[in-house]
């Protein structure tokens, strides 16, 4: 590729202009999840508006929903929900996915076979139905649905890491540790994980816009976030009454969520080569 | 040669086999955990101990949790899938119509995506790096990136608030003329094209470009074939393995889809009676529910890796 691309190098490698609109946007976010009660103008749980489904205004940025509480402020609040469950349990499942896939590797044999034969069965439960199954099952308070996020998503994960643990661990230094005696778990420390630790942070990045497209579509159904806590997924579930007039309380939290996932796809497609390569 | 074929796809089918076991097994496990006793619910004011201790042995809840899986088990392998603790009907009766409804708008949508996503594919494929391909690769990744019910609100925005040309709800009571159907069917199959062409454009592409960078066909190109030729001619029929099991993959897209848009637009189907069944925690409607989707699911998976293996010969070995 000879076209010239304008770039500039603050950590070493060259950070496209996309990328950075891409970083922006989930810092914008991330900041807005973790300051959300100062910058609410109105609280969210207060009707503010005398007209509902309101259209956008000075006072209401975004329309007023189907009560006439300030949607703007409902969308800030909902970002703590929505970023903060996705981010546990994407923390939690590449946590536990990785760390099984690793010792899968280094372990092999039974173990292996097993979990993987196991593993692999659960992941052909398609996610949006075992999110179902489990919510009838257990029901969907915040810490439930972290959870259950995470186990609906650890099987991906585990299967990731296993692949590129499955590599690490035919190379000729891990053989070596091996023959000095070092234990399973030095060598899933020391000698794997730094070996895989860009693809798994990718991986963990394209998991977490899985599990916020999850997340948003259970409280879409009303059986993720409850009432009256809201995440972006449940303002548009109640606001879907003001669809068939376009209202903005109906279209604000959709473009919120769309611009969080589609940030991060960005970010990752366009991660330097020497992060994101799977070594498949 | 033929032997090993089927060899390895009997292997696979076994795989499916063992893995549908494990399905269920998980399945109800979970539905298990449900906490409180289901007897005392179902009877609710009326639960004295006496009639609760009745009802757990007419539904065998008494019995270890092993034995009521095989039972579980063996009553859906013949065709007894319990009864809805919602209606008290039984479950199969509650599902056959709906399925029916469901299997209508998954077809219909394979009709409309499967050629329409081809097209795009193998277009955005043959003028890679065109302004129509940048085009379209971004609209497909925002299209992926995003819940399907944004493209369905997006749907309902376009073809009902500002075209007018539909209703944004359908209801189902009465269909009487295939004009009917066509007005009720036709924002979840928009919807649902929408959701299965991204996924499935976007894999032909890569399953198209894949074969396109082959030696042989830089080999044509340097003899003087012209564009078409070399895609239609030369990568197309060797690409063909890939892109079939592109579309499998693609369709088991369905099943997450179908959920959203049968609930946002009042679809009859049988993922309505499910997202139903989750909402009153009718437990014997959401196993059999879950085992059809499943199925289904494991049907196309398993198809679409078959379809691998055969158009594939270095995957014979």
């Amino acid at each position: 590729m000879a076209r010239h691309k304008r770039t500039f190098q603050p950590l070493g490698y060259s950070v496209s202009f996309v990328t950075l609109f891409a970083v922006t946007i989930i810092f914008f976010w991330a900041g807005v999840a973790i300051f959300g009660n100062l910058l609410a103008p109105h609280s969210p749980s207060k009707i503010v508006d005398v007209d509902y489904f309101g259209p956008m205004s000075k006072a209401f940025p975004f329309g007023s929903d189907y009560l006439g509480r300030d949607v703007l402020s409902r969308i800030i609040l909902g970002a703590r929900f929505t970023v903060g469950i996705s981010l546990c349990s994407v923390l939690l499942a590449c946590f536990s996915g990785v760390v099984l896939g690793m010792s899968a590797a280094v372990v092999g044999g039974w173990y292996d076979t097993i979990l993987s034969r196991f593993l692999d069965a659960l992941s052909s439960i398609p996610s949006k139905l075992f999110g179902l199954v489990m919510v009838a099952a257990v029901g969907s308070s915040t810490p439930i649905l972290i959870v259950l996020l995470a186990v609906i998503y650890t099987p991906g994960s585990y299967r990731f890491a296993r692949a590129l643990a499955v590599n690490v661990n035919a190379m000729d230094y891990v053989t070596v540790a091996r023959a000095r005696g070092e234990r399973t778990f030095y060598l899933i420390t020391q000698e794997i994980l730094p070996n895989i630790t860009g693809p798994v942070l990718a991986d963990l990045g394209l998991r977490f816009v899985f599990i916020v497209l999850l997340l948003s579509g259970l409280s879409f159904l009303g059986l993720g976030v409850q009432p009256p806590n809201a995440d972006w997924g449940s303002i548009v579930r109640e606001n879907i009454g003001g669809l068939s007039f376009a209202a903005p309380a109906v279209l604000a939290p959709c473009l919120a969520i769309a611009s969080l996932t589609i940030s991060v796809n960005l970010l990752i497609d366009n991660l330097p080569v020497k992060i994101r390569d799977t070594g498949e | 040669m033929n032997a090993q074929i089927v060899r390895l796809v009997l292997a696979r089918l076994g795989v499916a086999a063992v893995t549908l076991l494990i399905v269920s097994f998980v399945v109800f496990a979970a539905t298990q955990m449900l906490p409180g006793d289901v007897a005392e619910i179902l009877l609710g004011q009326a639960a004295t101990p006496e009639a609760v201790a009745g009802l757990r042995t007419a539904m065998h809840l008494d019995d270890p949790a092993l034995v009521q899986y095989a039972k579980w088990v063996l009553g859906f392998v013949t065709g007894d899938l319990g009864t809805s603790y919602g209606s008290n009907m039984p479950v199969a009766d509650m599902i056959v119509t709906r399925f029916q409804n469901t299997l209508v708008l998954a077809a219909t949508t394979s009709i409309v995506a499967v050629p329409l996503a081809l097209t795009l594919g193998i277009l955005a494929a043959t003028y890679r790096g065109s302004l129509f391909d940048r085009a379209l690769t971004a609209g497909v990744v925002s299209a992926i990136s995003v819940p399907e019910f944004l493209i369905a609100t997006l749907a309902v925005l376009i073809f009902a608030v500002w075209l007018r040309w539909l209703p944004a709800l359908s209801f189902a009571n009465d269909v009487t003329s295939f004009g009917q159907w066509l007005h009720i069917i036709a924002m979840p199959l928009i919807t649902l094209t929408g959701v299965i062409s991204a996924q499935m454009i976007r894999m032909t592409r890569a399953a198209v470009i894949d074969t396109l960078d082959a030696p042989y066909v830089e080999m044509a190109l340097l003899k003087g074939a012209s564009r078409s030729r070399l895609v239609l001619r030369h990568a197309l029929p060797n690409a063909a393995g890939p892109i079939a099991n592109a579309v499998a993959l693609s369709l088991s897209y369905l099943l997450g889809g179908v959920i959203i848009v049968e609930t946002i637009f009042n679809y009859p189907g049988i993922a309505k009676l499910m997202v139903d069944g989750v909402a009153t925690r009718d437990l014997p409607l959401i196993q059999a529910c879950t085992m059809i989707f499943c199925l289904g699911y494991l049907i196309l998976i398993t198809a679409a890796d078959i379809l691998a293996i055969v158009a594939n010969p270095r995957l014979r070995t």
